[in-house]
């Protein structure tokens, strides 16, 4: 069943705070929040259910206008408080939402502990290749040679590919879309949702005003036909030389696998401790 | 339901921290290994799962206190512990826990600093900044344990105050306290006063999560409970949400320091000795109060009139209980492992002609009643 945007924002929108969003016109977050409002609904899960902690950045505002348990911690500690949250009350949907500098740089340490670590959380990446919230300073995603507040020369550090190194790091699954992808990144999300085990997508997203207008890639729209453009799914990408695939972004899934899940491996420690203190 | 143990029995004060922590309904501790704190994690990793709990070893300090707050707001007491590197990470959560008012307990086993400093040697070099580490006019509650039953019992009212005033609260020990053993009886779990975060009273839609009562403290619910709000470390206004409206940014800082005056008679918690017709008292706090109860009795036998005044909160600065001190002896000493991080404090209340001396030791060495009594008999 599809549900209309304005069911949508009947549902889940948070009717007791003011309106607008920080958000600039066009920003990608809108579609993210958008297509992760959809997969909760398509997931039927109840708001009582469903914590969602963000860190600090643009990206990290979106709990604040959604109708669920809410918690906007500090930058770059989402997944820290979220950890504390599952371990506390396992049975409640913890998803996180970060911003690329927020989960990658002052938060990566906890990004790659995160996915060493499996618990059944759900991480949210929004990666828009720069700092957006303290004015367009590079990140750990901005690509060599881009322009930013703080490389205005060009950027001399290569970027992280986020999903890939949350693979590496252990992750259960591991995705990507982009915001021009807006369907897949929805179920993709949904997919994670339902995922037991540590499960991340990151998803590809413009910040055409602090990113976008350094490096000349046009408004919003222009950005994201970009993403279009320069995509290619993990089955096609399977096909291609690395020749062809430079510079190309992959999306889709990366990893589905079944590793075990911390919360339940505890459980068994709870009955061996009980055990032996008998 | 978790049993304690009442029977003697041998502990140091890391464990007795431990036990204290799971009579006053601690489930979930997560930490980083430290030393002089250690014992504690590995403690509770062998203790909480057998009562359902929960403990896990995070990637650094600032994962662990960043993951008790989560617990807690999901409705579990919660505890980390550590020494001076890892409470100096802990900072910016801590300013969180205190701006989102989320009750834990924040162990810390102070060693020689700063930085690395003396991983093995006592000192009560963290004081101040227990008190004013995060940034922002905050407020905290900062308590030093002395003895092993201390280690206990401070432990269950930590997270007491905690949970009755929504503040982080801060337990100060230190490595003398920590690893000295000694001969104590736990009390019955059915002894033990255990206070819990007070509940709404309100249907959902009348919550109010950052709303004082006549204490100033708001009620408080978990994630789940069904009454979904948003918790931020923006300065917010009463249903939670971010706000820069003057009035109500003013408000909220008030309030925060304000519920904690409102408590200052339960929350100022201090110990007198020998003090009724005192002439020069001893003002300390932690493993050297110890050596300092030795001295005064050692002074008495030597016909000077002395008494000890042992500091159990160090902040909120128990005032109304130094200031009459103050008033009534004729010279105050404070002997402190650090270069007078509480003497500046005692001196700050004083108001009299009362002479307020130091005796400080920074070289990683525990200060001895000998060294107590010397200085008080030149008093
Ligand atoms: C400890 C700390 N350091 C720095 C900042 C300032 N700061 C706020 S947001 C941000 C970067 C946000 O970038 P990103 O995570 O990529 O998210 P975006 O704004 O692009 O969504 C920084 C550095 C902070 N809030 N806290
Ligand atoms: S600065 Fe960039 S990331 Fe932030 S709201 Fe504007 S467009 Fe979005």
């Amino acid at each position: 069943m599809v549900i209309s945007a304005q069911e949508l924002r009947h549902r889940y929108l948070r009717y007791d705070k003011s309106f607008p969003h920080v958000w600039c016109p066009g920003c990608g977050n809108g579609i993210v929040m958008g297509g992760l409002l959809r997969a909760i609904s398509r997931l039927g899960l109840e708001k009582d259910e469903v914590v969602l902690a963000s860190g600090i950045g643009c990206s990290g505002r979106m709990p604040t206008y959604l109708d669920f348990n809410t918690l906007h911690t500090t930058h770059g500690r989402a997944l820290t408080f979220a950890t504390g949250v599952k371990l506390a009350k396992p049975s409640l949907n913890v998803i996180a939402i970060m911003g690329d500098g927020d989960a990658t740089a002052i938060g990566g340490n906890h990004l790659i502990h995160a996915a060493r670590r499996n618990l059944n959380l759900t991480a949210i990446i929004i990666n828009n290749s720069i700092y957006g919230m303290t004015g367009g300073q590079y990140s750990p995603t901005t690509p060599f040679g881009s322009i930013s507040a703080t490389s205005t020369y060009g950027h001399i550090e290569h970027a992280f590919s986020i999903a890939e190194l949350v693979v590496t790091a252990g992750a259960s699954f591991a995705a990507r879309a982009t915001v021009y992808h807006g369907e897949l990144m929805s179920r993709l999300i949904e997919q994670a949702i339902l995922k037991r085990g540590f499960a991340v997508v990151e998803v590809i997203s413009n910040c055409h005003v602090q990113y976008g207008r350094k490096n000349k890639l046009g408004n919003a729209v222009d950005m994201l036909n970009g993403f279009k453009d320069n995509c290619v799914t993990v089955n096609r990408a399977a096909k291609m030389t690395a020749e062809e695939l430079e510079g190309k972004t992959t999306i889709g899934v990366l990893t589905d696998r079944e590793m075990p899940i911390s919360t339940v491996e505890y459980q068994k420690v709870r009955e061996r401790a009980k055990k032996e203190q008998e | 339901m978790f049993e304690q143990k009442t029977a003697r029995q041998l502990l140091q004060g890391n464990e007795a921290i431990a036990h204290g922590a799971l009579a006053a309904g601690c489930r979930l501790f997560a930490g980083y290994p430290i030393t002089p704190a250690s014992e504690i994690s590995e403690l509770l990793s062998v203790l909480l799962p057998g009562v359902d709990g929960t403990f896990i070893q995070m990637e650094d300090e600032i994962a662990s206190i960043g993951a008790i707050i989560g617990a807690s707001l999901a409705g579990v007491k919660s505890l980390t512990a550590t020494s001076g590197p890892g409470f100096s990470l802990m900072m910016e959560n801590l300013g969180f826990a205190c701006v989102a008012e989320v009750p834990i307990v924040i162990v810390n086993v102070m060693r020689g600093g700063p930085s690395t400093g003396l991983p093995t040697s006592p000192s009560q070099g963290d004081v101040q900044m227990a008190r004013w580490g995060t940034h922002g006019d905050h407020p905290v509650v900062v308590l030093a344990v002395s003895s092993v039953m201390d280690c206990f019992s401070i432990t269950v009212t930590a997270f007491n105050i905690a949970e009755k005033y929504r503040v982080p609260v801060i337990i100060l020990s230190d490595e003398v306290v920590a690893h000295t053993r000694e001969c104590v009886s736990l009390p019955a779990q059915e002894d033990i006063k255990v206070i819990d975060r007070i509940k709404p009273s309100v249907p959902p839609e009348w919550y109010k999560p950052y709303a004082g009562d006549n204490r100033g403290v708001p009620s408080m619910v978990a994630f789940g409970d069904g009454y979904r709000h948003h918790v931020t470390g923006l300065i917010h206004d009463e249903k939670g949400y971010p706000t820069q409206n003057s009035r109500e940014v003013d408000a909220f800082v008030r309030r925060l320091t304000r519920k904690i005056t409102l408590g200052f008679h339960e929350i100022m918690m201090t110990q007198g000795y020998l003090l009724e017709d005192a002439e020069v008292a001893v003002i300390a706090y932690g493993s050297v109060s110890r050596s300092a109860k030795s001295a005064v009795e050692d002074a008495r036998d030597h016909g000077v009139k002395a008494g000890l005044l042992q500091l159990i909160t160090l902040f909120p600065f128990p005032r109304s209980q130094v200031v009459p001190l103050l008033k009534g002896c004729r010279a105050i000493l404070v002997p402190e492992m650090n270069l007078g991080q509480i003497s500046r404090e005692v001196q700050r209340v004083n108001q009299t002609a009362c002479r307020v001396v130091k005796y400080n030791r920074v070289d990683g060495q525990f200060i001895t009643p000998s060294e107590i009594y010397e200085e008080l008999i030149k008093m």
